[in-house]
């Protein structure tokens, strides 16, 4: 049977920015920022995991990034994922969407016998929703994008229903397919306290002591990883920085900007004050 | 120099979508100075009835490819058509609305292309870059919307980007261009229709925030579901729409379709209330254009305070009642 891969990112949690990430300019801190599972992967994992709990196929998750990624794959295991890979490389550093996509397209054909991508729509770092789509093109795969509900499952096709924004489409789409998932198609499952138990030691490779390397084969905790060695058909012209048709000119941080501001007090006469300022505007506004 | 511009119809409706009119018009502005070229390219069952209208607006040319197997998104055959649009003209520039249908096409094209592609821009600006001559400045909001970046694409053409429906304004239609079509020819195959659309089902109650005259929005600070009501409560007092940000949708306060920001949808009331609201970039970029903004919020530094005009600093759960009660026997 064929496998399914989910590809997931650990990201900054842009969303949650508390006061201690800020600095003094009023910009973000973004070294501050705590890391966590990119929320619509994780709606893609959840995806999969209905297709494996209906279909029994093999559920991997693949993510490039640093070692702390590793943290991601073993919520994925805790989750119910089958394994998890790790693709890192210095080489794949400052790559754009193109090679990105590129690389994991590269690590679904070593992983091998994928016919099934799901991923999230977009991470909330960068919010571009293009990883999955270049995926698509690179493996010459069907696509269905912004999927809000799974429903059939078969050998040969998959039907998902879309938000087409102002229509809901209901599509079979042929394999081989990717799918990018939004947040509204599931809630995700909580980690299992067996899988937990099961994988808490899981580790990459290189960290596990060489007496401790069979124990950790035996019980499936050994995490692959994936270099640029592995990925024998990539040519390295087009990956990380030097292969990435976009570059980033320059980066200005937001700083709040100080305006005219009429502040009114929290009680009873401020908020008077304020419903009398609110009927004048909401009266210019109905005219 | 030439830029392309990808032509969408609004889905359910045989006409064009705003965003195609609001390209057309950047593209239009963004050649001017060079004598450039505004080509359009649409694929699909049948051209939108209105497509003439570009012309106004500073199209030139439109290249169409009409095939009725392709009523709906199909993406494959779409991305085959528009790639070999672009290998064939050779556009400097490609700009798609960044709507649900130019985010799954802009893609894969560029991915087969082997060129660049920027998401979501909120400003496109043509100037010298090092030696490459003039190429296209790219900006758009990151990081949750906490940096402003600028993207270049140097190397490979055509430069690509999206932008999204609303963040350029429709432009005047002044233009007197001729009516000019022409048809591509294509070797359709029908192994490039992957999927089969079993059923469209169309959204009854989709909110149109970008009518909205007022909008009250909620954030994460408004707490939990539950406490939404009162959003919900002080919009009905106003005779407003409802928004959030996108952490409240989240959060599961409120339904997707409500978010207003970068990911969500961008909106220029006369009067935005922002509820519990910190005021990410990301939210500010869909709605920092609303003429009068009031914030609530109980946190004093929040950079919400930064853009609004009227502010409040205080517990939503308690301002917020009193606002109510106050609007009802004021009204």
């Amino acid at each position: 049977m064929s496998k399914i891969v989910v590809l997931a990112k650990q990201v900054p949690d842009t969303a949650n920015i508390r006061g201690n990430a800020m600095k003094e300019d009023g910009t973000v801190n973004r070294a501050a920022l705590p890391t966590v599972f990119n929320p619509e992967d994780l709606n893609a994992l959840e995806t999969a995991l209905q297709i494996k709990d209906r279909t029994g196929r093999e559920v991997i998750l693949l993510t490039m990034g640093p070692y702390k990624a590793v943290e991601i794959i073993k919520q994925a295991l805790y989750m119910g994922a089958d394994a998890g890979y790790l693709l890192t490389d210095k080489k794949f550093a400052g790559s754009d969407t193109w090679a990105t996509s590129y690389i994991l397209a590269e690590a679904i054909k070593k992983i091998g016998g994928v016919d099934l991508v799901v991923a999230g729509r977009q991470a909330i770092d960068g919010d571009t929703a293009q990883v999955g789509p270049q995926v698509a093109e690179k493996l010459n795969f069907n696509q269905v994008t912004y999927v809000t509900a799974l429903n059939d499952v078969t050998d040969k096709a998959i039907t998902v229903e879309r938000d087409g924004e102002f229509q809901t489409e209901v599509i079979k789409a042929r394999l081989p397919l990717l799918l990018t998932v939004t947040s509204a198609a599931n809630t995700p499952r909580y980690p299992s306290a067996r899988n937990m138990l099961r994988y808490f030691k899981a580790d990459i490779k290189e960290n596990i002591p060489a007496e401790k390397r069979a124990e950790y084969e035996r019980n499936g905790w050994v995490i692959p990883t994936l270099t640029f060695a592995d990925l024998k058909d990539i040519n390295e012209a087009q990956i990380g920085l030097k292969g990435s048709p976009t570059k980033v000119n320059a980066i200005r941080d937001i700083a709040v900007q100080g305006g005219d501001l009429k502040m009114y007090d929290p009680q009873l006469d401020g908020v008077k004050a304020l419903v009398r300022d609110l009927m004048k505007q909401y009266v210019e506004v109905q005219s | 120099m030439k830029t392309a511009v990808f032509i969408e119809k609004r889905a359910g409706t045989e006409r064009l979508r705003n965003v195609t009119l609001e390209l057309t018009g950047k593209a239009a502005a963004l050649m001017k100075p060079f004598h450039g070229e505004v080509v359009g390219i649409f694929v699909g069952d049948r051209l939108p009835e209105d497509t003439d209208d570009l012309f106004k607006y500073g199209m030139h040319r439109v290249v169409f490819y009409n095939n009725a197997k392709l009523k709906h998104l199909h993406s494959i055959a779409i991305k085959n058509i528009v790639a070999q649009f672009v290998k064939s003209e050779k556009p400097d520039i490609v700009l798609f609305g960044a709507t649900h249908t130019g985010r799954d096409i802009a893609p894969l094209v560029a991915a087969q292309i082997y060129t660049g592609l920027t998401a979501d821009c909120t400003q496109l600006v043509i100037d010298d870059y090092r030696d490459k001559g003039k190429i296209l400045y790219q900006i758009r909001p990151a990081f949750g919307g906490n940096i402003l970046a600028t993207i270049v694409t140097p190397d490979h053409r055509p430069m690509m980007a999206t932008v999204r429906e609303g963040v350029m304004p429709l432009p005047e239609q002044k233009s007197n261009n001729t009516v000019k079509f022409e048809e591509l020819t294509v070797d359709f195959k029908d192994e490039w229709v992957k999927s089969e659309f079993l059923r469209i089902i169309p959204k009854i109650s989709k909110v149109d925030l970008s009518a909205a005259n007022v909008i009250v929005s909620g954030g994460a600070g408004v707490g939990n579901k539950e406490a939404f009501k009162m959003i919900f409560q002080l919009a009905e007092a106003l005779g407003a729409e409802v928004g959030a940000s996108r952490a409240a949708v989240d959060f599961g306060f409120v339904e997707k379709d409500r978010q207003v920001g970068q990911t969500g949808s961008v909106v220029r009331p006369k009067l935005y209330i922002a509820c519990g609201i910190s005021g990410s970039i990301q939210h500010r970029a869909g709605m920092e254009e609303s003429q009068k903004i009031l914030a609530i919020n109980k946190d004093p530094d929040a950079p919400i305070f930064g853009i609004a005009h009227m502010g409040i600093v205080g517990d939503l759960k308690e301002i917020i009642p009193l606002m109510i009660r106050y609007l009802r026997e004021e009204g």
